[in-house]
């Protein structure tokens, strides 16, 4: 259901405009929260459909294939906290507090809220009191960006404890979009391969294009398993490490996100280096999502020192 | 998708882990892994003792003398028989997996009460009589004849890659019968005694250094027609159906020998020293091990996600492929890293110093036997293009 809205709601222009000054749409915003989709996993007496995490990887698996713009995760992880974000009226940013450098912060120029998440908890930050600089050229055209230096504290939202619960799952769930990503993308390749004619036939029907193909099949199909048994193992710690099945499923999804974002530029020839083209689009909303709550060397290096301590 | 076990599930793993605890310390030592007939007999041994205890034909039907047990139940004995470091299925590899399931499916009753008992108690062992040197990847293009004479067929031909053809007692074979009709029409199935007068195994030693793969020659190899599978000239939906078999649980033994493959791979890096300290800090190879042990997990959650589907709707014909595809990969690359690991070691195939040297060099020859083996690292991806994706067929 998600799926066909995006796909209705959020066409390619429409997705494109976001990142553009002034082209958040506030109203398909709303629609989109009607649909409950920011409370797939908060209780029904918070006002939600009160289903699992494994439900939401679901939905933002939807959301991330339909390439759906937006803070989606920071409304997700808020909905329960922040009055408003739950129905589309207010509209959450989400930046985890940086250690050195600046913060640079995605869809701030559109929201109501900072949340900034650190090791010692939630602070809601407000607007007024931030003073960022809009970035030109996001390298995700469809996500605006802005460069914060100093990142002032506010009024304290959650503890360490629920910081670290937003940190792992919002860590799933924006892998659950690599997923999706990684699917769509795969998708538009094929479409295209099936298509295009060179040398007097479909070039889907050429061995190297069908083996590319194939390969972003697998690395998604995969990765979705992975990112599955993450999203389980959220809503029930005592299977597996979590820690080491959310890294597993950044890992898996980036790499198939990226890969197969890459696959699909180059099975369109030229053409897919075009702007015009929904190639590149899928490739940096990949780029973009893989350092959210989540660093790939970090991960690895956590699953290996899993490993050697559980030898 | 299920990661935890049912109360059924638990009761099923903790009465087997009993069992194997009490059951794998009384068996003999394994033997010279190139002496094939003693080999036979530790892993008959082993089958005649999964049989009394009732674990035999593990996911055979129980009407047919196996366990029943559900596909969730396989996986777990699967994975508690490695724990205790049991057996696998060894020489009972085809029997069991294939012929025995075959019979089942598409077998007469007299087939089967003549050759299930034997292949569930470890009285028999079969080979598998499809490749041959002309018909690999394309294997229904086999040539291996069998002509109709009164109440026999007689076959002619040669067949390559029949696993412990040497220890066989019954050979599963394709063999043409029409060689007029389309190629995937004029051909049949059937049981092979291997003590028919004709046959001559020749043992294929592998890259491994090992003989567990045979040539057959068949000269004028006599068998009676009621040997038959299914039709005559209906081999290839059989064929279809043994094959089948393998999706889904097929690789679960392999991926948990990879996963200790793994972790030694570790414990020898942390041992090994490099620099001012070991090959394990060098961040290096310790990230490069993380992101295996992230796609095997992976791996584990994909064939837990397609028993799961695989018990309601049979599993999906791509995500076979897709396993197969990306566990091949995972073994090749595994093996990279143990050469960085191991340096000079690497120039042993025995044990240098103690350390499991030789394990390692022996898993990175079998990523062959994974990206070759049960239809290519290609031909997997044919599939998944052509008839996942629906890209159009090259002719």
């Amino acid at each position: 259901m998600i799926s066909r809205f995006a796909a209705d709601r959020f066409p390619s222009d429409l997705t494109r405009a976001f990142g553009d000054v002034g082209g958040f749409d506030r109203n398909a915003w709303r629609e989109l929260a009607e649909l409950g989709t920011f409370g797939i996993a908060l209780p029904e007496s918070a006002g939600g459909v009160g289903l699992g995490t494994i439900e939401s990887v679901l939905v933002h698996e939807s959301l991330g294939a339909g390439l759906v713009p937006g803070p989606l995760l920071a409304a997700t992880l808020s909905a329960g906290l922040v009055p408003g974000v739950l129905e589309g009226d207010v509209i959450p940013a989400i930046v985890t507090r940086p250690n050195h450098q600046v913060a640079l912060v995605e869809h701030l120029q559109n929201a109501d809220v900072l949340l900034v998440v650190d090791d010692m908890g939630i602070e809601r930050v407000e607007i007024a009191a931030i003073d960022g600089q809009n970035v030109e050229h996001p390298t995700d055209p469809t996500t605006p960006v802005m460069v914060v230096r100093e990142l002032p504290h506010g009024e304290q939202l959650g503890d360490a404890h629920l910081a670290l619960a937003w940190r792992r799952l919002g860590s799933v769930l924006a892998s659950a979009q690599l997923v999706g990503n990684s699917e769509a993308s795969t998708a538009l390749a094929v479409g295209y391969a099936k298509e295009r004619e060179q040398f007097g036939r479909p070039i889907g029907s050429f061995q190297a294009i069908k083996h590319l193909l194939a390969d972003s099949f697998t690395r998604t199909e995969v990765a979705r398993s992975s990112v599955w048994a993450a999203g389980v193992t959220i809503d029930e710690p005592e299977v597996a490490d979590v820690d080491r099945a959310i890294a597993g499923a950044r890992l898996m999804a980036a790499r198939a996100a990226s890969e197969n974002a890459k696959t699909c530029v180059q099975v369109h020839g030229g053409m897919g280096f075009t702007w015009e083209v929904d190639a590149h689009l899928y490739l940096k909303r990949a780029w973009i999502l893989e350092t959210v709550f989540g660093n790939l060397d970090e991960d690895a290096d956590l699953i290996a020192l899993h490993v050697a301590a559980s030898l | 998708m299920h990661l935890r076990d049912s109360d059924a599930d638990a009761t099923f793993r903790a009465d087997l882990r009993t069992w194997l605890d009490a059951t794998v310390p009384t068996l003999p030592p394994e033997p010279d892994p190139r002496d094939w007939p003693a080999r036979r007999i530790r892993d008959a041994q082993w089958q005649r003792l999964l049989f009394d205890a009732g674990y035999a034909g593990i996911n055979w039907p129980a009407a047919y003398g196996g366990r029943g047990a559900t596909p969730t139940e396989h996986l777990i004995f699967l994975e508690e028989a490695a724990a205790a470091h049991a057996p696998d299925v060894g020489v009972f590899f085809v029997a069991q997996m294939h012929a025995g399931l075959t019979l089942i499916a598409e077998g007469t009753p007299e087939q089967q009460a003549h050759h299930l008992p034997g292949i569930l108690n470890g009285d028999h062992v079969w080979c598998q009589g499809f490749s041959e040197p002309e018909a690999g990847s394309d294997l229904a293009s086999l040539r291996t004849r069998a002509i109709r004479d009164g109440d026999d067929y007689v076959i002619t031909g040669q067949k390559i890659w029949t696993s412990h053809a040497i220890v066989a007692d019954y050979c599963e074979m394709l063999v043409r019968t029409d060689p007029d009709s389309p190629k995937h029409k004029g051909i049949t199935w059937l049981i092979v005694p291997m003590d028919s007068p004709g046959i001559e195994v020749r043992p294929l030693v592998t890259a491994q250094g090992s003989a567990e793969f045979a040539e057959l020659f068949l000269d004028e190899v006599r068998v009676p027609v009621s040997n038959r599978v299914g039709d005559e000239n209906d081999g290839w939906r059989v064929a279809n159906v043994t094959l089948g078999f393998e999706r889904g649980t097929g690789f679960v033994g392999e991926m948990l020998d990879t996963t200790n493959v793994m972790n030694e791979l570790v414990g020898i890096a942390q041992r090994t020293p490099r620099g001012n300290g070991t090959a394990w800090d060098d961040i290096g190879i310790r990230r490069d091990l993380g992101y295996i042990a992230a796609e095997l997990d992976a791996l584990w959650a994909f064939t837990k996600r397609n028993v799961s589907q695989g018990a309601k709707s049979g599993i999906a014909m791509g995500n076979g492929s897709a396993f197969k595809v990306a566990y091949g990969s995972v073994v090749h690359r595994l093996g990279d890293i143990a050469l960085r690991v191991l340096d000079r070691s690497s120039l042993s195939f025995d044990d240098v110093d103690g350390e499991p040297t030789a394990a390692q060099l022996h898993g990175k020859l079998k990523g062959f036997a994974v990206s070759l083996g049960g239809g290519t690292s290609q031909i997997q991806q044919n599939i998944i293009a052509e008839r996942v994706l629906g890209l159009p067929r090259e002719r």
